[in-house]
């Protein structure tokens, strides 16, 4: 985790954005007060993490875990209600959450998607200002994920700030109103939604080609760099378009063709270039401002 | 009072674990009728002037008790391995409230043990005045608490995968030396070594029912000081499972 600096103002909807291991889970674990930063401070409302979670301002879904058995849904979010200062009725969260119908079911009976959203419940319960969400809809499918999202938002509406962490850019796109985009355990972007997708939505194409050289490769129209892979070249562009053109006409050779939408993990790596050269860790992040 | 709906729900759930109940009490009363009953005539047990069925109504009533105690430990590890107690830190409920919880749903479990042993014991003929009945009782509450820490401490250090053998091993360990299947005598290795654990005493508070004497000096303090030293390693072991990322 290299030093980061992002504040966040009440009402906001921010997604952490990035790949495994950008250290998104850690800097949701130093926010909640799960992890003790190594030097700098946590402030959330003017608080501390702890005493903001005392106070109930906090609703949190960690990445991992499950609930405990043996309880119904029903009770285990009464169970839990009863340890915050001002909770919500549990029948409100209940309906929020569309968990009703399986109110009366035992924890241990729930799939992977009704375990996620009681997980979410339990999130809402001390009504708290500020939800944050570690990779909420993992194991929720298609149906379960828009359902959940539109939960979100609903209590996103209400003034409520949400931070969530994900790797999924269009649930960044689609849910945020900021994006903080991660790597390496820093923040190598930070803006609205559409400037982020600008920046990592580039393409990659890949061709069999052995004898060309990567200087000429990287000077031909639309191309940003080009990488030799044994037999083939890697172009990372700016224009995919333009840049398939020019490659045919100058390497007619070139065969087993790919062009492919760069995944988030390459556009981190090109965002971040060589982050290992990168010794200054106090300089400030690079921020998009909008 | 907050605590108060908490800790009624964490017995709840204790209530409606049938394994556990299946093998934290119903294996002591099935060995208990499997060894007394067909000796229910038997007066004077291996020479101790006490029936048979008193004797292990007694002993087993010392070892249910002690495994509902520390059976603890399997539910905090379950609880742990589905990352509950994470969950738990980003909520207001204090270590205290946790703490009472956990020694209430152990204590609950206890009781029950007790309650179904003495019944028993009753229906193979055993009978002791109602002050003997409730001296045993106490003590025997008393002498619980260090095994409620050691759940505590267990639950916390070890992962699901060995805590059933380390409970059972454990409680198995401590109740033979504690003198709950056989007498220890007045004298010997074993006799000194049982004198300084808490089964032992666990068992003598049992014995109190019999006897009608209480502990000696000796049987408090060792009781007390079992208690300080594993409830401090309780505090050790929660924090440093809670501190752990």
């Amino acid at each position: 985790m290299r030093a980061i600096d992002v504040s966040i103002e009440r009402g906001e909807a921010v997604a952490l954005l990035g790949p495994n291991g950008a250290g998104k889970s850690t800097t949701i674990d130093m926010l909640l007060g799960l992890q003790p930063p190594d030097s700098g401070d946590v402030s959330l409302f003017g608080h501390t993490p702890r005493e903001a979670v005392h106070r109930g301002l906090v609703g949190a879904m960690l990445q991992t875990g499950s609930l405990i058995q043996y309880l119904s849904v029903r009770e285990l979010l009464k169970m839990m209600a009863s340890v915050y200062p001002s909770p919500l009725g549990v029948e409100a969260v209940l309906s929020q959450t569309g968990l009703e119908a399986i109110a009366a079911r035992r924890t241990q009976k729930l799939s992977g998607g009704e375990t996620q959203r009681v997980r979410f419940a339990l999130a809402l319960l001390s009504d708290p200002d500020l939800l944050v969400l570690d990779e909420p809809t993992v194991a929720m499918d298609v149906e379960a994920r828009h359902e959940f999202w539109n939960s979100m938002r609903a209590f996103a509406a209400r003034g409520k700030t949400v931070v969530f962490a994900t790797h999924y850019l269009e649930e960044a796109d689609q849910n945020a109103d900021r994006v903080v985009l991660m790597a390496h355990g820093r923040v190598v972007a930070d803006g609205p939604p559409t400037e982020i997708k600008a920046r990592v939505g580039s393409r990659t194409i890949r061709a069999t080609l052995p004898d060309a050289d990567p200087g000429e490769l990287a000077a031909l129209a639309g191309v940003a760099r080009a990488e030799r892979r044994g037999e083939a070249v890697v172009l990372s562009c700016a224009d995919s378009d333009q840049a398939i053109r020019a490659l045919l006409e100058r390497y007619p050779a070139a065969r087993d063709i790919e062009i492919a939408g760069a995944g988030l993990e390459d556009a981190f790596l090109a965002l971040t270039a060589d982050p290992d050269t990168d010794t200054d860790a106090d300089a400030p992040p690079p921020a998009l401002a909008p | 009072m907050n605590g108060l709906v908490y800790t009624r729900y964490e017995l709840l759930r204790a209530l409606r674990n049938r394994r556990f109940f299946f093998f934290s009490l119903g294996f002591p009363l099935l060995f208990y009728f499997v060894i007394a009953a067909p000796n229910r005539h038997v007066t004077d047990f291996d020479g101790s002037g006490i029936s048979l069925p008193l004797y292990y109504m007694v002993g087993l009533t010392s070892f249910g008790t002690m495994v509902a105690m520390i059976s603890t430990g399997t539910r905090i590890a379950a609880e742990r391995q589905v990352g509950w107690t994470r969950q738990l830190r980003i909520t207001p409920l204090s270590t205290r409230a946790y703490f009472r919880a956990k020694l209430l749903a152990a204590y609950m479990m206890a009781g029950l043990t007790i309650v179904l042993l003495y019944g028993a014991g009753a229906s193979l003929g055993v009978g002791l005045p109602a002050g003997n009945w409730l001296a045993m009782t106490g003590l025997i509450l008393i002498a619980l608490l260090p095994f409620a820490a050691l759940g505590i401490t267990l639950g916390h250090l070890i992962n699901v995968d060995s805590i059933g053998p380390a409970t059972g091993g454990g409680a198995s360990l401590l109740a033979f030396l504690g003198g709950t299947w056989f007498p220890l005598g007045s004298h010997g290795f074993l006799y000194q070594l049982g004198q300084l654990l808490p089964s032992y005493w666990l068992v003598q508070a049992a014995h109190t029912g019999i006897t009608g004497h209480g502990w000696p000096a000796r049987g408090w303090i060792v009781i007390a000081v079992w208690s300080a030293l594993l409830s401090l390693a309780a505090v050790y072991a929660f924090r440093r499972d809670t501190k752990r990322v």
